[in-house]
């Protein structure tokens, strides 16, 4: 394609990060980039794709699923008996076969998110152990960008710095340490509470202020202190939060406090349905909806973002980064459980999960799901996201959107849940439907912007080409779950579910500049407490194919 | 994939690799500094008895790279002639793998892909029932530096580190001074249980002989025990051969520990009972987590099994014995794990990499194994690769090949070989399988 001009002609563009609401236009791609339209009209395309009639929109970006690493293999692994049962991938003359389930082999990864639309995807936790693991399976994972995030907030050097008041020797680490793994960005996973965890039997914290024994620091200063070094090192992402006591009746009293220790700096709440519930801890039958609360919170404060992780109802797996919340979900559901715990660093936790429409639990966490997108009042702060598989497959993204955009059909759903979701949630009272408009901010532009990646999410000349187009309609979830064509960096690799030509992807990644005089006690620390060598740590370059660094900004907050 | 070249300095004329990386066993030690004259490694700093040799017995074999039906060939008429036997097989077989890199193993699932065939590890003669036992219950584990760090309570079972993985003693399991075990040795309590003393026990504070082929109901007495379950003395005994006293005095030690660690064998998953022994010593750490914190490991065995078994996951969904004959994965041990097929003689061609199963396979599957056209991919000079159809010397992982491998607690390390070899890697020669393989698949369609 070098040179060739490809233009998309027609179409009726849905690109609102750059003012563009549902107009007719073309779009013209040259080198794996939108351009501006030729000024000269002798100009002529090379190719032509006549969309006339068509949604054009730019790629689905997911900020946050799990789709490689140790963990996500580990899943893999251990669920055999649902992949006897799931769709088959097969191989083809140009495409690899695979397996479903509620975790997808690599190249199956691949080849279902570009089939969607979804151009670019990031892992939400890798331990920085295993970063080099993530790495390899990104090189399997075809058709998409692709980044991760590491775990951090569990981390024994931090959390030293931390409890030494060091803070520059904290942001020096966090540098190194995203540099080392080759990662996107910082990830907290129930910060504190995965040290406790492996400190004691069914250990964990059970608020902001609990101290961890042996480091002698609190959650609140652990998301304050990491969240401050992000923001000093101008990461295009500062920071994502998995808060404390995940799950749980009466969570959001913690949510709320982990909103209010980022003092204002910017911090991105993941999997926020998950940290919506009131009710006691100890009764079940208190439980209920807190969203109203805490989205007035987020509606009032400008430094907090959120995703939702939304519950569908269905077989699926349960797995994170946060190990006390994988024993407390395979005791509740008496399943099979998988628990690793990574040295200085992290934890894991795997479970299999059916999410049941009657129970009452579940039902209530579909629905808070669900006010989150609802009751947040700028698109530009909330993304679409499952926690994929935690809440429901990637895979019910179009789902979700007839959910918000057909409020007759919410309403249907509804009637088939456990009714008390009618009394403990608003869910029942909110009319909203998104736009065609809204849709795409929270599925591409949005997420685009609170990663930090200008040239993504937007169709403006510079942007990736990165394009999806849609055959309209009634049903918004029939359309967006088969588009007609999807164009990864200018070449056209989906058309109407089938991959055509499965390129590679890329690989984004951070290198933030750090004071360097910290390496030789990281040495140290290292030589000291880790199994294996310092020098054998940092991923080079050769594991990364194609790759781009994503800058940071000026240090700043 | 990782180089090397920054770790590399040179002393008395001599190379050093700093931080090199013992691929012999599961413990794969990566602080190993070589000294090395020409093609010879002469130092192994800090490698065992088992790592030195490892190191020191690696000469550069002179065998020519190929030989095709026992007569030299050039590399790419092995590779023609490989690709033609894979590709017109019905039925074949890719199996190894546990000793060369994650790299050449993403190819060789590759091809088994392309061709329609069956890819099975030394997992399936392993630690595959551990695998299959991990299917039903789970696993409660760590990174080997954890155990460094807390374990204050080490019980191997059916396993014989001292000689299997000689270093894991020091650097992983009972001698490291931890974090929170500031004492090392003296803060840890250690518990053989075998079926016989080996050169281990002599290392354990408590020796338990069990009797053979009695692991299930010694672990099964265990998880009575651990929720409070009143047992018969006379029965435990003479079942287990250890009288339930000594069971009860360990519960409780395994009660009072702060981090306890179960490290376990192939003394436990190939002898009676199989997936079952796992699936028990599996679920007793699970139940031991009411209690305190316990942790369960696998000891195993070849220096890149572990990542075997990853790669094999996250392309195919299975761990090991996979056939994708329809054109899509499907996992079935005892169908498609190699030992077994073979013994059946159901297939029809076969590749071999890293592996030697005409010296260690049954006779049934040692037979149908020469009957039918073969691969083998191989440092050395084996009774495998003597019978092979098309025979590759490799050049060696880890000595002559960088590369990833993945220790026995799935934490990937790279490598950093010492000096190049005259032969092509095991990944070398599997791109010029797969790409050859995929022009004649594209050709000979599959009806």
């Amino acid at each position: 394609m070098a040179d060739s001009l490809f233009k998309i002609a027609g179409g009726t563009v849905y690109d609102p990060a750059n003012g563009i609401d549902g107009q007719v236009r073309d779009l013209w791609i040259q080198d794996g980039k939108i351009v501006a339209a030729p000024t000269d009209p002798n100009v002529r395309a090379d190719k032509t794709l006549d969309a006339a009639g068509m949604v054009v929109m730019p790629g689905g970006i997911d900020m946050h699923c799990h789709i490689a690493g140790p963990k996500v293999n580990m899943a893999r692994k251990m669920r055999p008996e649902e992949k006897r049962v799931a769709p088959k991938v097969s191989r083809t003359a140009n495409t690899h076969s695979g397996t479903l389930g509620s975790v997808p082999s690599t190249f199956a990864t691949g080849y279902k998110y570009a089939g969607m639309g979804y151009t670019t995807a990031f892992d939400a936790a890798i331990p920085p152990l295993a970063a080099r693991h993530a790495h390899e399976e990104f090189d399997d994972t075809p058709c998409i960008d692709k980044g991760f995030y590491v775990l951090v907030g569990n981390n024994h050097y931090i959390m030293r710095a931390i409890q030494q008041n060091e803070p520059q020797r904290l942001k020096a680490f966090l540098g190194w340490l995203l540099g080392s793994a080759k990662a996107y960005a910082p990830k907290m996973v129930n910060p504190g509470g995965v040290e406790v965890w492996k400190q004691q039997q069914a250990g964990n914290v059970s608020d902001l202020d609990t101290c961890v024994e042996h480091f002698d620091v609190t959650p609140r200063q652990i998301i304050r202190g990491i969240a401050e070094a992000a923001g000093e090192l101008g990461l295009p992402h500062p920071v994502h939060i998995h808060a404390n006591n995940l799950g749980l009746p009466g969570n959001w009293t913690t949510t709320l406090e982990t909103m209010k220790a980022l003092e204002g700096h910017g911090g991105h709440l993941t999997h926020i349905q998950f940290h919506s519930y009131g009710g006691g801890p100890d009764d079940q039958d208190t439980f209920n909806s807190k969203v109203v609360p805490l989205a007035d919170y987020v509606n009032s404060h400008q430094n907090i973002t959120v995703d939702v992780g939304q519950v569908l109802f269905g077989e699926t797996t349960s797995m994170t980064g946060d190990s006390p919340l994988g024993y407390y979900l395979s005791n509740v559901y008496k399943t099979k459980w998988f628990s690793a715990d990574t040295e200085m660093e992290s934890g894991c936790g795997i479970a299999p999960i059916e999410y049941k429409n009657k129970s009452l639990i579940h039902s209530l966490q579909w629905a808070i799901g669900l006010e989150w997108y609802l009751l947040v009042q700028d698109p530009w702060r909330v993304v679409m996201s499952t926690d994929h598989p935690n809440g429901g497959s990637f895979l019910a993204y179009p789902q979700i959107i007839r959910l918000l955009m057909d409020r007759t059909w919410r309403r249907d759903v509804l009637k088939t849940v456990n009714p008390q979701v009618l009394k403990r949630s608003t869910l029942g009272d909110l009319d909203r439907e998104y736009s065609l408009n809204e849709i795409c901010i929270i599925t591409r532009a949005g997420p685009a912007r609170l990663l930090g990646l200008s040239h993504k999410g937007h169709l403006g000349p510079g942007a990736d080409a990165d394009v999806t187009i849609y055959t309209p309609n009634d049903n918004v979830e029939t359309m967006f779950e088969l588009p007609r064509h999807v164009i990864k960096a200018g070449r056209i690799i989906v058309e109407q579910g089938e991959v055509r030509d499965p390129v590679d992807g890329k690989t984004l990644h951070v290198a933030p500049d750090y004071d360097s005089d910290v390496e030789p006690d990281i040495a140290d620390w290292f030589e000291k407490y880790y199994s294996i060598r310092f020098r054998n740590y940092p991923v080079s370059d050769a594991y990364l194919g194609d790759h781009e660094t994503v800058a940071c900004r000026q240090g700043t907050d | 994939m990782a180089t090397t070249q920054e770790n590399t300095t040179t002393e008395d004329g001599l190379k050093i690799v700093k931080d090199a990386t013992c691929t012999f066993c599961g413990c794969v030690c990566d602080d190993i500094d070589l000294k090395v004259d020409g093609e010879k490694i002469v130092e192994a700093k800090r490698a065992c008895v088992l790592g030195k040799a490892w190191f020191f017995n690696h000469e550069v074999d002179q065998r020519p790279s190929c030989l095709v039906d026992g007569q030299p060939a050039t590399v790419d008429e092995g590779v023609e002639r490989a690709a033609r036997i894979l590709a017109e097989a019905r039925y074949p077989i890719i199996y190894g793998l546990s000793d060369t890199t994650c790299e050449a193993q993403r190819v060789a699932v590759g091809i088994g892909d392309w061709i329609g065939g069956t890819v099975d590890t030394t997992t399936s003669v392993c630690h595959g029932p551990s695998g299959i036992a991990f299917q039903g219950v789970g696993e409660v584990t760590c990174s080997l530096g954890e155990i460094a760090n807390r374990g204050d309570m080490i019980i191997f079972w059916g396993s014989n580190p001292a000689e299997s993985h000689p270093r894991h003693f020091t650097k992983y399991s009972l001698m490291p001074k931890g974090m929170f075990v500031p004492n090392g040795r003296k803060d840890r309590t250690c518990v053989l249980v075998d079926v016989r003393r080996t050169k281990s026990s002599k290392a354990a504070d408590i020796f338990l002989q069990i009797k053979p082929r009695k692991d299930f109901e010694a672990l099964w007495t265990l998880r009575a025990l651990a929720q409070d379950v009143e047992l018969d003395a006379d029965q435990v005994e003479s079942e287990t051969g250890v009288p339930l006293a000594t069971w009860q005095d360990l519960m409780q030690r395994m009660k009072q520990a702060r981090f306890g660690v179960m490290l376990f064998g192939m003394g436990l998953t190939m002898t009676r009972g199989k997936h079952l022994n796992s699936e028990a010593l599996l679920a007793l750490v699970r139940d031991m987590n009411a209690h305190t914190r316990f942790v369960a490991k696998p000891m195993r065995g070849h220096g890149n099994v572990t990542g075997a078994d990853n790669v094999v996951s996250w392309r195919t969904g299975y761990p090991f014995g996979v056939n994708m004959s329809r054109g899509y994965p499907r996992f079935n041990p005892g169908e498609y794990t190699t030992a077994d097929t073979l013994a059946r003689g159901e297939a029809d061609a076969a590749m071999i990499i890293a592996s030697d199963p005409m010296a260690n396979f049954s006779q049934a599957a040692r037979e149908h194994l020469a009957s039918i056209p073969y691969i083998a991919l191989d440092p050395k000079e084996t009774p495998t690769t003597r019978a092979a159809a098309v025979a590759f010397t490799t050049a060696t992982y880890g000595i002559n090949v960088p590369g990833t491998v993945y220790r026995m607690d799935d934490v990937p390390i790279p490598l950093r070989p010492a000096f190049d070899a005259p032969h092509p890697s095991d990944l070398d020669v599997l791109r010029g399988i797969e790409r050859r393989v995929r022009q004649l698949k594209s050709i000979v369609r599959v009806p």
